[in-house]
């Protein structure tokens, strides 16, 4: 089976950049094309497990129990998936738990599917609920420093974070197959 | 090794103690062997058993017992790593056992201790006593190494598993519906974590 892969936006090999310099070593994941170059890249790398999920929920107690057995892990999931995770994000609150999670954004720009409204607007709250400081990245060259303060944040101080990524740096969705 | 799956001898297969079945498995597993137990009344059974610094008891976030033993499996793959959860517990995350079935690391196992009913809110049967089949479900999300038990002898059997760790093993382990006499393991848990993480040799963070 061959497939070609178009080369990853830049702002994407950044992230996979950060993940490794800052010594990421499980990913898990519910795939989305904003995450595609990391997934990828995961599952070359014979150092990091990669970690592919039914639920984000499960990803929540996969990531928390690396960190347990002394990994750093995240999470890769798209907005819809926060909704799927807040009862679990209750492990992170009780355990204090370092937790990175990196959730591309549905429903805010240009988005052709009304269905993925109602999440993608309350991403951000949903999150915050549950306690987790949320930073966002809108621009390409945005991301790098927005992953990497919060790999900072996550992995030297312990905080739970997720890190948006605009719906704008994935473009619109072409939804007419050539 | 027994054979795969104990088949029911007449029809219905026998039930066991589920405090008994516990603290018999871990008074066999080796000492840096990794335990965490799903919310309600396991925790308090692998508790009873004698709290151990390996220890890692859950009081909510249901589900996520054999998720959060996945991840702690593939951090630590020279321990083995043992997750001990109800059918209530495992049944609502059950899409784990497909993310487990795509890794299959060796040092893994589940033990779900199935009595076919929702013990903490009242006993109302659950999905095992109601048609589900969780060795079939396991094998289906391809876990190969299953074992039904229906017997206290059998406890012997799932450690020599353990302590192999040749392969991700998932054991159902069918009880009675008493509840033993609760045994509370600490609710904090940070304390907890720490005190994990501090057994493993590693920092609060």
């Amino acid at each position: 089976m061959s497939q070609t892969h178009a080369p990853a936006p830049s702002w994407q090999e950044d992230v996979f950049a950060a993940l490794k310099k800052r010594g990421i070593q499980l990913i898990a994941h519910v795939p989305d094309s904003g995450h595609s170059h990391t997934i990828l890249e995961a599952q070359r790398d014979p150092a990091i497990h990669d970690v592919v999920l039914t639920t984000e929920e499960e990803g929540v107690a996969v990531v928390s129990g690396a960190w347990l057995g002394g990994q750093r892990s995240v999470l890769l999931m798209q907005s819809s998936g926060v909704g799927n995770c807040v009862n679990m994000f209750s492990l992170l609150q009780m355990c204090q738990f370092p937790f990175l999670t990196l959730v591309t954004m549905r429903g805010e720009y240009a988005e052709f599917n009304p269905w993925q409204g109602p999440m993608g607007r309350t991403t951000r709250q949903a999150l915050e609920l549950m306690g987790i400081t949320v930073v966002r990245a809108d621009r390409p060259e945005d991301v790098e420093e927005a992953v990497e303060a919060a790999l900072d944040s996550v992995f030297e101080a312990g905080e739970r974070v997720a890190v948006l990524l605009g719906q704008k740096l994935i473009g619109r969705k072409k939804w007419e197959r050539d | 090794m027994t054979a795969l799956g104990t088949p029911a001898r007449t029809g219905t297969p026998a039930r066991i103690d589920r405090r008994r079945f516990v603290a018999d498995l871990i008074a066999r597993l080796p000492e840096d062997a990794l335990v965490v137990s799903g919310l309600g009344s396991p925790s308090y059974d692998v508790f009873a058993a004698g709290d151990r610094p390996g220890n890692f008891y859950l009081w909510g976030a249901m589900g996520a017992a054999a998720p959060l033993a996945l991840g702690l499996a593939l951090a630590r793959p020279e321990h083995p790593v043992v997750a001990i959860t109800g059918d209530g517990e495992h049944l609502m995350g059950i899409g784990a056992l497909g993310t487990i079935g795509a890794q299959l690391p060796p040092n893994l196992t589940v033990v779900v201790l199935d009595n076919a009913h929702f013990g903490e809110t009242g006993m109302q049967p659950s999905h095992t006593g109601l048609g589900t089949d969780l060795v079939a479900v396991a094998r289906g999300f391809g876990i190969r190494d299953t074992v039904r038990i229906s017997g206290l002898d059998q406890a012997e059997d799932l450690a020599a598993r353990i302590r192999a760790g040749t392969a991700t093993t998932y054991a159902q382990v069918l009880i009675t519906t008493d509840e033993p006499p609760r045994a509370l393991p600490p609710r904090d848990g940070v304390a907890n974590k720490n005190s994990f993480r501090a057994a493993l040799g590693l920092s609060t963070f």
